[in-house]
């Protein structure tokens, strides 16, 4: 375990230091002089700009130049926010919980309703069942999520009334920002309305939280009924079976278990894809996260912003990415062992 | 398997808390109203700015004047000034304030004392006295009060007493007080400028406001909201509404879905007007606004400078088709440059009506028969009081075309066009004006008085001594009704001499929830929510048709 853990530190390293090049490098490549690119500092004065530049080494080469940039960022100084002029990173601290809550939630739900299906079809393989949830999942995922976003408001906003089509929470609730993360906000706030504000909160999440599940549910149907096939077919199951087990038993003891594993593997990959689609999702429903930001800032060209959100949000999905590694390897010992971290 | 178990009962829980909380969310929302507003504001202090969205968010929520206007009539009532007093030359204004006018007590800022003297005149020689230490914090740019220039008029602001104070002017102006009443003469708080100044942090002034009026900042969060609780000690009765929050979406399908989707109580410049009146429990509001959209002729050019030419021209078009068309009904015929909401409107000057044939007999007494070509200027960009000059310039054109009149438009970039027209280079032209105060003056004398053609304000170029002394004399006297007068018949000279031809005044709307009752939208200025309330109960809205068109608006100034 510790040659695992030390494998998968090794390439968060090596992965970071790439990233940091890449979003080095992009001050070059933006229109504008690079020191106003990293620093964000449009309005400075003279005397500001030479200390900025001191700060970045700007006269030495370019590989010291890199170098200051690292110091910049592990201190957490990511500049200044071209369009806003406030810090960056009080920013991303104050957007990116919004987003990690909703792709968290978007997550749960994705596997609360893709798996089950998924070995639904499995058990059920080749049988209508099996070919009514396969096609379900193909138009799931074949929808474009900005179009099924807004059907979404349109039907349950709009005409049903049934939820709300825009933010966190009713703006009525006065929640004092401490993590982030409205609902632990909510829980932590000492609102005589902090009930309310709850289930207020609920229903503002589950419109665009299952809008940005219905992709990554569908992946995972198709995951789970490959892998419940693959263990279907294995010796154990056919040896559990002989053994007279009823076949209740062999899927909930045996089956699942085990396909589970296989399914927890992809969960990383597919986090990656999910942040992706909230990020688009953020917008149709105005949540304040860092996807609507850093789209925002695209559209102003906030050159600092782009630079440090794609920074910021790369490497959260990268460590999300390890975190999911790191309980696969927990749960499958014969993971451990394997020699390359992917 | 427990694991799944006890995910279905947390669902479960969850479920069953949503369920039971109808009851007292009802009692928060039923306290507060949300106002969906266009844009954010670009500072809370309206003597800096100009613009209608930040007007929107401060003037009559956190702020009061010396004096404001009230009814339909827009007549001048005391506010913070209990009464006033005029010298018989017009050049000595005395107010006499309320001694009970706390200001906002806030996180930042906690008052010692009511309101007095030393406020007001902290506010005024804020903006006029350019060595005033505030003066120059935030740009010290006024722009509303250059325009009128104050800085002129005023002579000096005297401390008679703790609660009077006189201003001395250098010339009787009776559009003044008007002035004086205004969004942008706000009264702010020199006990806090004088701890901001000791704390160094004198910008704060601007940022985070301290006023007198019925609601105080709580919260601002840029680009998202704006928050305002209610003022407990307002020296009127408090608003009936104990949270006011202000919720800032730019795109005009974001406001209206959130209205459609109860997120929004009320909405500002809302799009989709048939959708909105086909929904029962959401009502379409409107007010005229003090503009005016207009066809103006330069005089001094053939064939405009005979007046039945333009008497002609104003007989050939049909004004009704305008509105439909480039207004798509959001808009009020126009007879004379004053729209119905000013109070010096009069209601005897009748309805232009549309006769071609009378147009062509003019015409033909003019000795022009055979028809002749004119250039009609059309403006290029889009304006509130003219949404679409060209489109408006061809539907003319076919008009004119009927009476054997060829049109040829012309339009250039917006400054260049200004600049021309200025020059006198143009036959006849599109373009409209927007009052900055409810004084009627403010229509009169800078669109066709003699001394606006100098300085390029009328572009008709219509120099007229009787409707000069007219409107000279109206400004010299304070009595209201003999004003009036002194307008009527100024107008009756405009509708007999056409330097232009009024078309029609153009419309605010707002669209709101059933539930919430009270006037929001005035035809000036600012928004207030002072009177609002919202009742629990939705109430089925009876809808009236006001017209043939199928328009049912309710006319929010009633």
């Amino acid at each position: 375990m510790l040659i695992f853990t030390l494998r998968r530190l090794n390439l968060f390293i090596f992965t970071m230091l790439a990233l940091t090049l890449l979003s080095f490098s992009l001050s070059f490549l933006f229109p504008g002089d690079s020191i106003i690119n990293i620093s964000g500092a449009i309005n400075a004065t003279p005397s500001q700009l030479i200390e900025i530049q001191k700060a970045y080494q700007t006269d030495d080469n370019i590989f010291w130049q890199y170098i200051a940039y690292l110091k910049h960022i592990i201190q957490g100084e990511l500049g200044i926010s071209m369009a806003s002029q406030s810090e960056i990173s009080t920013e991303i601290l104050n957007l990116l919980p919004a987003t990690i809550e909703l792709s968290l939630v978007a997550l749960f739900i994705a596997m609360f309703f893709g798996i089950p299906l998924g070995f639904i079809a499995a058990i059920k393989h080749n049988k209508p069942a099996d070919n009514i949830i396969l096609s379900v999942s193909m138009v799931g995922y074949s929808i474009p999520v900005f179009w099924l976003g807004l059907l979404a408001i349109l039907i349950f906003s709009i005409n049903l009334g049934w939820l709300p089509s825009a933010g966190q929470i009713s703006l009525l609730f006065e929640i004092k920002l401490i993590t982030g993360i409205q609902f632990i906000d909510i829980l932590l706030s000492d609102s005589p309305y902090k009930w309310q504000a709850f289930s207020d909160a609920t229903l503002h999440i589950i419109l665009p939280a299952c809008v940005i599940a219905v992709a990554p549910a569908t992946i995972f149907i198709r995951l789970a009924r490959t892998s419940m096939i693959e263990v279907l077919g294995t010796n154990y199951i056919r040896a559990a079976s002989a053994k007279g087990l009823t076949f209740q038993q062999i899927i909930f003891r045996h089956a699942i278990r085990n396909s589970l594993i296989k399914i927890i593997r992809h969960v990383g990959l597919q986090f990656a894809n999910l942040v992706t689609i909230a990020m688009v999702t953020e917008v149709i429903f105005s949540w304040p996260g860092i996807g609507r930001w850093l789209i925002e800032s695209i559209y102003q060209r906030d050159y600092t912003a782009i630079q440090s959100g794609l920074l910021v949000l790369s490497c959260f999905i990268f460590i999300v990415h390890i975190l999911t590694d790191f309980i696969y390897a927990a749960l499958n010992p014969l993971a451990r062992g394997s020699k390359y971290g992917s | 398997m427990n694991n799944i178990r006890l995910v279905f009962i947390f669902f479960l829980s969850l479920i069953s808390l949503l369920g039971c909380n109808d009851e007292s969310i009802v009692s928060l929302s039923e306290h507060s109203v949300i106002y969906c507003a266009e844009g954010s504001p670009e500072t809370f202090n309206p003597q800096l700015i100009t613009s209608g969205t930040t007007i929107d968010a401060t003037s009559n929520q956190l702020y009061d004047r010396l004096i404001t206007y009230q009814g339909k009539e827009n007549t001048l009532t005391p506010a913070i000034a209990k009464s006033w007093h005029i010298t018989h030359d017009g050049k000595n204004i005395t107010f006499y304030l309320r001694k009970d006018v706390p200001f906002h007590h806030t996180d930042y800022f906690t008052p010692s004392r009511f309101l007095n003297a030393d406020d007001v005149i902290f506010s005024f020689n804020r903006i006029l006295n350019i060595e005033h230490p505030f003066h120059l914090v935030s740009g010290g740019s006024y722009p509303f009060f250059q325009n009128i220039n104050l800085g002129e008029l005023v002579e000096k602001i005297e401390k008679i007493n703790n609660y009077t104070i006189r201003f001395h002017l250098s010339h009787a102006d009776s559009s003044f007080l008007a002035n004086l009443a205004t969004d942008f003469s706000v009264i702010l708080s020199a006990e806090y400028a004088d701890q901001l100044t000791k704390k160094n942090s004198k910008a704060n002034i601007d940022t985070h406001p301290i006023g007198t009026g019925p609601f105080k900042l709580k919260e601002y969060r840029v680009g998202s909201f704006i928050r305002f609780y209610r003022h407990e000690q307002y020296w009127r009765e408090p608003a009936k509404i104990e949270q006011l929050v202000f919720d800032i979406t730019p795109s005009n399908t974001g406001r209206l879905t959130k209205l459609l989707a109860k997120e929004c109580d009320v909405t500002a410049y809302p799009i989709a007007h048939r959708k909105i009146e086909q929904h029962n429990s959401l009502t379409l509001e409107a007010v005229t606004a003090l503009n005016v959209g207009y066809l103006g002729f330069n005089v001094k050019k053939p064939p405009f400078d005979n007046k039945l030419v333009r008497q002609a021209i104003s007989y050939a078009i049909n004004k009704k088709v305008l509105l439909e068309m480039v207004y798509q009904g959001k808009a009020e015929l126009a007879n004379s440059i004053l729209p119905n909401t000013s109070w010096a409107f009069d209601d005897s000057i009748p309805e232009q009506e549309y006769n071609p044939i009378l147009a062509k007999n003019l015409l033909e007494v003019a000795g022009l028969s055979q028809g002749f070509t004119m250039d009609l200027w059309a403006m290029p960009v889009q304006r509130p009081y003219n949404p679409n000059a060209i489109t408006m310039a061809k539907l003319i054109q076919a008009d004119l075309n009927a009476i054997g009149i060829e049109v040829n438009i012309v339009s250039y970039e917006w400054s260049t066009f200004l600049n021309r027209l200025k020059l006198g280079e143009h036959q006849s032209f599109l373009l409209g004006w927007s009052a900055d105060n409810p004084d009627p003056d403010n229509f009169f004398s800078p669109m066709l008085s003699c001394s606006a053609t100098h300085t390029g304000s009328n572009t008709t170029f219509w120099c007229n001594q009787a409707y000069d002394d007219i409107i000279q004399q109206a400004l010299q006297t304070t009595n209201t009704s003999l004003r009036k007068k002194y307008y009527a018949q100024a107008m009756n000279i405009l509708a007999q001499e056409l330097p232009l031809i009024p078309i029609a005044h153009s419309k605010r709307y707002q669209a709101r929830d059933n539930r919430v009752v009270g006037n929001i939208l005035a035809a000036f200025g600012g928004i207030s929510f002072y009177h609002v309330t919202k009742s629990t109960s939705l109430k089925k809205n009876i809808k009236t048709k006001t017209d043939n068109s199928g328009n049912s608006t309710n006319i929010g100034n009633n």
